[in-house]
């Protein structure tokens, strides 16, 4: 009887550690200042955590499949930059393409996707084909990508000053709302239900979980492990270049710097919401819980009027404390 | 003090695992200096056993005797510091350093100077070569790890335990992929060992090997010891009944299959790698079993991977019934019906994270995608029919079908890769080693499978490094001997001295 007891205690731990601390978060910071349960932080908090969730998305598609990118980040800022340049009003003082003319929103829209389904498949060529190992691939794309916005950031007139003087119809993608839910968070939840859908209802789903978790037995399966790896890459690209165009419709500017460390919250939101670095693993709830513990924490901590940098603390520690309970599951039969 | 018979002792061992016992009140003693072997089909808890005795399971029930003192192992430095020392395969040497480094891995001599321990390379080198030429092993300690052959590592392994200055060696299968002149090898060290009052706990699933050098016997099955017995006493017809709990008349089942007209050729098949196999012509027949036979570096692998599209070729031709086919990756070998069951189950094989059902569906899922679709989205209902369909017909034992693979035996992970090809209806299917590893039971099965594919036509080919199994179920032996084709026999006037020549003769043209 005591050793189920204690089996299934452990159990527990182990299993919905993470959910028991952002309770017990919640409910700390909410005793602190009870204006905390509200339905307006949570849309604030749902809100920041929209473009972080879609970034995350496309991270878990490389993570399971076996890979890692670091280019995430950079690759929202490239995608932002571009769709802030083509979504400008035209009587805006220092317009990007002075003479460009005012464009319906889906033109920005799909060039950041562009952009990023670009950056993936460079991504996906240099680990599937060249065969460079998808650390230093991503790494460098990465900075080929910084550079490029750059690049593109400073030309004149704009000399690598803020975009802004978005059109209207750009700036609602990220800030108006249908019932009071804001347009982004729906969004988000739609690339969710989409990613879940894709990973655990089609063959491409399963063969993606199969190359990360054997290629080489997938390889000898019949599964072109090649192709894989192209599209969960490009599929990753994609959801950068979506999310870069939100964050600049969201905050209605757009720099060079913008998506800055996106890559690196994205890979521990997904290792803390149950990926592995091993690949093969996955799922898109753990995810987005990932995302959002985080989130809460900046929120939560800035609300309660503690200093941002104790922010860094405690993400620091939940990633350590995850991944270690994760660790101690899987050597459970020890 | 009093000396106690035994050097080992565990007493009433238990192990759970979520959902397994896989040890239930096992009681295994093993005296002073004898071979001891452990014998039990895949699943029956031998592999579990041995690692509670290293340390690398806690038992959950039962205490553990060593020389006659109780001992708790909490890890393997533990059990290695009493004198326990386990050689398993999948413990890997480091392939960047060389042997003397394996050796002493941990463990390096040094001397001290200005406070800084400096490697003694002198010393390391002294004492690795002075271990190896007791043991008469013939590697160099400077050798890198990574170039030593699969037996030379098995030997380098052994040359750490024995430095460790071990009491009771456990092997986990050290022959499997030995051949059989390496094996020979090991047994005269095994040997040497013995007489130096070291108790060897052999894991094997080969008889003859036993009978040949264990002298106490132990079978398991289920979890539960069957008995143990001096080797003198038993044979193999009785350790056969005893490991599988019936009888069991055949090791092979009686050839029905008739061959039929020629469905596979290869002309002047040679490698992309100079160093591998070079103008190797075969044909194979349909409803014909046609077995591969030869030494470890044979590149008997290489050439059915290339066969199956994952190596490249620079020359050569691949006819299937008659018509030039180009097959440069698996996906066109698996549209013209071949298909592969690769010899590194854990390597290429499963997926281990996968569940049975999906390793079974794998390569079907791939090639027919539409099989398993309603609409666009995949159905569970006819994935779960077809894998239910094979777990039924192999007898894979399986908790259920959303069993994750890794927690089966082997023989049933095999089983299951093998039903993933029957699930493409093959019409050549190529075993690269396909019982290696695998209990006698599970072994027939294979067998009967292959004669049943055989009988519906198909063509088989089959890598064994095993002469019983070469001879009992294949039509023809092709013999290779490093990247040649040195013959093909007919099984019927084929014995093991003429397939042992041929898999040495260019050996012997060599050396001449």
């Amino acid at each position: 009887m005591e050793n189920s007891k204690k089996y299934s205690l452990r159990f527990i731990l182990e299993n919905y550690a993470l959910y028991i601390i952002m309770a017990l978060m919640i409910l700390i910071i909410g005793m602190m200042s009870p204006k905390f349960f509200s339905l307006r932080v949570l849309r604030d908090i749902l809100m920041q955590s929209s473009t972080r969730i879609i970034v995350a998305m496309g991270c878990m598609f490389i993570l399971v499949s076996g890979s890692a990118d670091l280019s995430g980040g950079r690759t929202v800022g490239l995608a932002a930059v571009v769709a802030g340049s083509l979504a400008q009003k035209s009587d805006y003082y220092i317009k990007f393409w002075p003479n460009l003319p005012e464009m319906p929103v889906i033109v920005p829209l799909i060039a950041a996707i562009l952009i990023g389904l670009m950056v993936g498949l460079a991504n996906g060529f240099s680990v599937a084909k060249l065969k460079v190992p998808s650390f230093l691939a991503t790494l460098g794309w990465m900075m080929v990508a910084y550079g490029a916005n750059c690049l593109y950031s400073n030309k004149p007139p704009n000399n690598s000053q803020p975009l802004g003087g978005f059109l209207k119809p750009f700036t609602d993608l990220g800030t108006a709302s249908f019932l009071s839910v804001p347009y982004i968070i729906f969004i988000a939840i739609g690339v969710c239900i989409a990613v879940h859908i894709l990973l655990t209802k089609t063959c491409l789903g399963r063969e993606i979980f199969a190359a990360g978790s054997n290629s080489e037995a997938a390889r000898v399966s019949g599964i072109n492990v090649f192709k894989i790896q192209m599209i969960t890459f490009a599929i990753a690209g994609a959801c950068y270049g979506l999310a870069g165009c939100l964050e600049a419709a969201r905050t209605g500017s757009a720099t060079s710097t913008y998506g800055n460390g996106y890559e690196m919250d994205a890979i521990a939101s997904c290792i803390v919401g149950g990926c592995s670095l091993t690949g093969g693993v996955g799922n898109v709830f753990g995810v987005f819980f990932g995302v959002l513990i985080f989130n809460v924490i900046n929120y939560g901590l800035t609300f309660i009027g503690l200093s941002s940098y104790w922010q860094y603390v405690v993400k620091g520690l939940i990633i350590i404390f995850a991944v270690s309970i994760d660790m101690r599951k899987y050597h459970r039969n020890d | 003090m009093q000396e106690s018979e035994y050097i080992l002792e565990m007493n009433h061992i238990s192990k759970s695992f979520p959902g397994v016992k896989a040890l239930d009140d096992v009681t295994f003693k093993v005296r002073r200096g004898v071979v001891h072997a452990l014998m039990g089909e895949n699943g029956a808890g031998k592999s579990t056993l041995m690692k509670c005795a290293f340390g690398l399971y806690h038992p959950n029930e039962g205490e553990i005797q060593f020389d006659g003192q109780p001992i708790r192992l909490v890890d393997t430095r533990d059990a290695l510091n009493y004198g326990i020392a386990m050689i398993h395969q999948e413990l890997q040497p480091i392939r960047t350093r060389s042997t003397m480094e394996n050796v002493w891995v941990g463990r390096i001599p040094y001397r001290k100077m200005m406070g800084i321990h400096w490697v003694d390379d002198q010393k390391l080198y002294s004492d690795t070569k002075k271990l190896l030429d007791e043991l008469e092993i013939n590697i160099n300690p400077r050798t890198k790890a990574g170039s030593l052959s699969a037996s030379h590592c098995q030997l380098l392994e052994i040359a750490r335990a024995v430095s460790y200055d071990a009491k009771v060696i456990i092997m986990d299968e050290p022959t499997s992929s030995l051949t059989e002149a390496e094996s020979e090898l090991l047994f005269k060290i095994i040997k040497k060992l013995t007489d130096k009052g070291v108790a060897i706990i052999y894991i094997s699933h080969k008889i003859d090997e036993i009978l040949e050098i264990a002298q106490d016997v132990t079978i398991m099955r289920d979890g539960k010891i069957v008995g143990t017995w001096p080797a003198e006493a038993l044979n193999t017809d009785v350790i056969v009944k005893r490991m599988v709990g019936r009888e069991m008349s055949n090791r092979f089942p009686t050839k029905n299959h008739v061959p039929g007209e020629i469905c596979l050729e290869i002309k002047n098949f040679s490698s992309a790698n100079p160093h591998s196999f070079q103008n190797v012509s075969l044909s194979l027949h349909k409803g014909e079993i046609l077995g591969i036979g030869g030494l470890v570096g044979a590149q008997r692998t290489e050439l059915v991977e290339s066969i199956f599209g994952l190596r490249r070729i620079k020359e050569g031709q691949l006819l299937l019934h008659g018509k030039e086919t180009c097959i440069s990756k698996p996906e066109d070998a698996i549209s013209n019906n071949i298909a592969l069951v690769t010899e590194d189950r854990r390597l290429s094989g499963i997926i281990s994270k996968f569940s049975v059902m999906e390793n079974i569906i794998l390569a079907n899922q791939t090639a027919n995608p539409n099989v398993y679709k309603s609409g666009f989205f995949l159905d569970d209902r006819k994935r779960r029919a077809d894998a239910e369909k094979y777990v039924d017909a192999l007898s894979i034992k399986t908790p259920s079908i959303k069993t994750i693979i890794q927690y089966l035996s082997g023989g049933n992970q095999q089983k299951t890769v093998i039903s993933r090809w029957m699930l493409i209806d093959p019409e050549i299917l190529i075993l690269d080693e396909p019982t290696r590893g695998i209990d006698v039971g599970a072994k027939y099965e294979i067998y009967c499978l292959m004669e049943q594919m055989a009988m519906e036509g198909k063509a088989i080919i089959m890598i064994s490094s095993e002469m019983p199994e070469l001879l009992g179920m294949s039509d023809r032996i092709a013999v290779m001997c490093e990247g040649r084709l040195s013959g093909v026999l007919d099984s019927k006037t084929a014995t093991d001295e003429k397939i042992m020549f041929l898999a040495s003769s260019y050996q012997y043209s060599m050396e001449e």
